[in-house]
């Protein structure tokens, strides 16, 4: 079995036949499947519990302050402690709450993230199922969460649950729009959907640089929508705390609280994966023409740190916006929206499309 | 049994589950959630089917928007301890009839339907397949319907602006 750390399709591909030579395919598939899941499951909860602690010292750091510093060397058992304290509070019933709906929202936001993060190329060979639509099977599967945000609103029965999902629900339909143009835009540049070969196309630069103009626009306006798309700050109108005491989320309580607070870092971790993967090369090295030494020092580092190093870099700008911006009035929001992102948006499709005819891309 | 029939088993049992619920719950957004997963489990089948384009679509725009849509509307107009009334006895009868009559005319239709296998192999539908067919007018473009569905949809955007627009009176 050899494990090379730049490709790790041989890996996987003589775990595959291994299980394939042992068991019957029916259960070698299943057991291949709860592989992947049980893989996914322990990322999701490290990738959360290191996303908790990183906001609150970035937060702290921004701030003049110091952040967690008490539990272990500059706290970084901090959000372990806090999540041991999540799974044993009470969780509080709301009798006046429709019952099965208030519980199944969490599960209906944090399945629609569980199932984006699957078609996320990690590296050479890390990546679980390679859809040939792969980016708009993201966008689909990233716009289910919504419903549970909406559902969990009302189901509350409390006003301020209500307002924060309803602001929610106006706020991610309409940016929606503006995030699936800017990875259009990206898609008519890469010339397919496929996130594997919209990988592989910028091997030789990424389509940041290659790009021009209109990429760099794609990228600003995609970062603007999907900072909104997560409900995060500037635009978290949906659970502004001084507000709506805790906006959609009011009326929950210890895990089913902690399920809507991980799928919020998650999300935030899949809209950089894909900032990554459209924009800054996924985990394509830094080649720079010409400069042979030059790249061959930056093909030693694995492509999953590359990954990693990318998306925690765009994790940090999108950290940098909550803590610097104040909040968005709601009709300033969809003003910013429908007026301004959107019309740049499409007059930016368009312009790429020129690029691309008039081959004026590197 | 293999995994694609069970597969198909729990979609399809889903789907009819859930179908019924939808039309027999009467609290007005949990109708609106089971529609959801009648959707859901719609575009798991068409998954199921390597289909991934009509899948994904299946998702955006019937789950991912138009159920969003349905239950923003509920946000906006129904409280919580509505609920519908229980159907007349009558209507509930007729109701009855008319899906027993409809299941019967579909199942009886595909029973008796000789379903040729066709011996063409799969062809592999990519995005570049779909969007040139969209475009074409040749043998097998849509270019027509295309374009005739855009005019229906901005005489729609159109109409929408109209109603909402605020007449001003003074």
């Amino acid at each position: 079995m050899a494990f090379n750390i730049y490709d790790l399709t041989s890996f996987n591909q003589s775990i595959d036949k291994f299980l394939y030579d042992n068991l019957p395919s029916f259960w070698a598939m299943i057991v291949e499947m709860t592989i992947i899941g049980v893989a996914f499951l322990l990322f999701y909860a490290v990738i959360g519990l290191f996303l908790v602690y990183a906001e609150r010292k970035v937060c702290a750091f921004i701030q003049n302050r110091v952040g967690p510093n008490r539990v272990g060397p500059y706290g970084i058992f901090q959000t372990i402690a806090d999540f041991i304290k999540l799974l044993m509070k009470e969780i509080i019933p709301i009798r006046k709450a429709d019952q099965f709906l208030f519980n199944l929202a969490p599960f209906i936001v944090i399945i629609a993230s569980f199932m984006a993060i699957a078609a996320i190329p990690f590296g050479l060979g890390l990546h679980a199922i390679d859809l040939n639509i792969g980016i708009f099977y993201v966008m689909a599967v990233s716009s289910l969460g919504v419903i549970g945000v909406l559902l969990a609103g009302w189901s509350s029965n409390n006003k301020y649950s209500l307002i924060g999902a309803m602001r929610s629900g106006a706020q991610i339909v309409s940016y929606e729009l503006s995030v699936g143009l800017s990875m259009v835009t990206i898609v008519v540049l890469a010339g397919s959907m496929q996130l594997s070969e919209i990988v592989e196309a910028q091997r030789n630069g990424w389509f940041i640089f290659t790009g021009h103009v209109p990429a760099f626009i794609a990228f600003i306006i995609f970062m603007i929508a999907s900072t909104a798309e997560t409900n995060r700050g500037p635009f978290d109108l949906a659970e502004a705390e001084s507000e709506l005491t805790a906006g959609f989320h009011t009326e929950y309580s210890g895990i089913k609280f902690a399920f809507f607070f991980l799928a919020e870092y998650m999300n935030m971790f899949i809209v950089a994966s894909i900032a990554t993967t459209l924009f800054w090369g996924g985990w394509m090295p830094l080649h720079i023409g010409g400069w042979e030494g030059f790249n061959h020092v930056m093909d030693i580092i694995p492509p999953f740190f590359w990954y990693m190093g990318k998306t925690l870099v765009v994790i940090f700008l999108m950290m940098w916006f909550k803590w610097t911006f104040p909040r968005l009035r709601i009709d300033q929001l969809l003003k910013l929206e429908w007026k301004y992102l959107l019309p740049v948006n499409l007059f930016n499709l368009i312009l790429m499309a020129l690029v691309v005819l008039m081959k004026w891309h590197f | 049994m293999t995994g694609n029939q069970i597969m198909f088993i729990v979609f399809s049992a889903m789907i009819v589950i859930f179908s019924i619920l939808t039309v027999t719950s009467r609290r007005i957004l949990r109708a609106a959630t089971f529609l959801l997963f009648v959707l859901i489990s719609t575009s798991g089948l068409y998954f199921m089917l390597n289909f991934q384009f009509l899948a994904a679509v299946q998702l955006t725009l019937y789950a991912g928007g138009i159920v969003v849509l349905i239950i923003f509307s509920i946000l906006l107009t129904s409280h919580i301890d509505e609920k519908f009334e229980s159907a007349a006895l009558l209507k509930k009868v007729y109701g009855a009839i008319a899906s027993i009559l409809g299941a019967v005319l579909v199942i009886n239709t595909l029973i008796n339907y000789t379903f040729v296998p066709s011996t063409e192999a799969a062809k592999d539908i990519n995005m570049n397949l779909i969007g040139n067919s969209l475009i074409s007018w040749g043998e097998q473009g849509y270019a027509l319907p295309f374009e005739l569905i855009s005019i229906l949809l901005l005489a729609a955007m159109i109409a929408a602006i109209v109603v909402a627009k605020k007449i001003k009176t003074n």
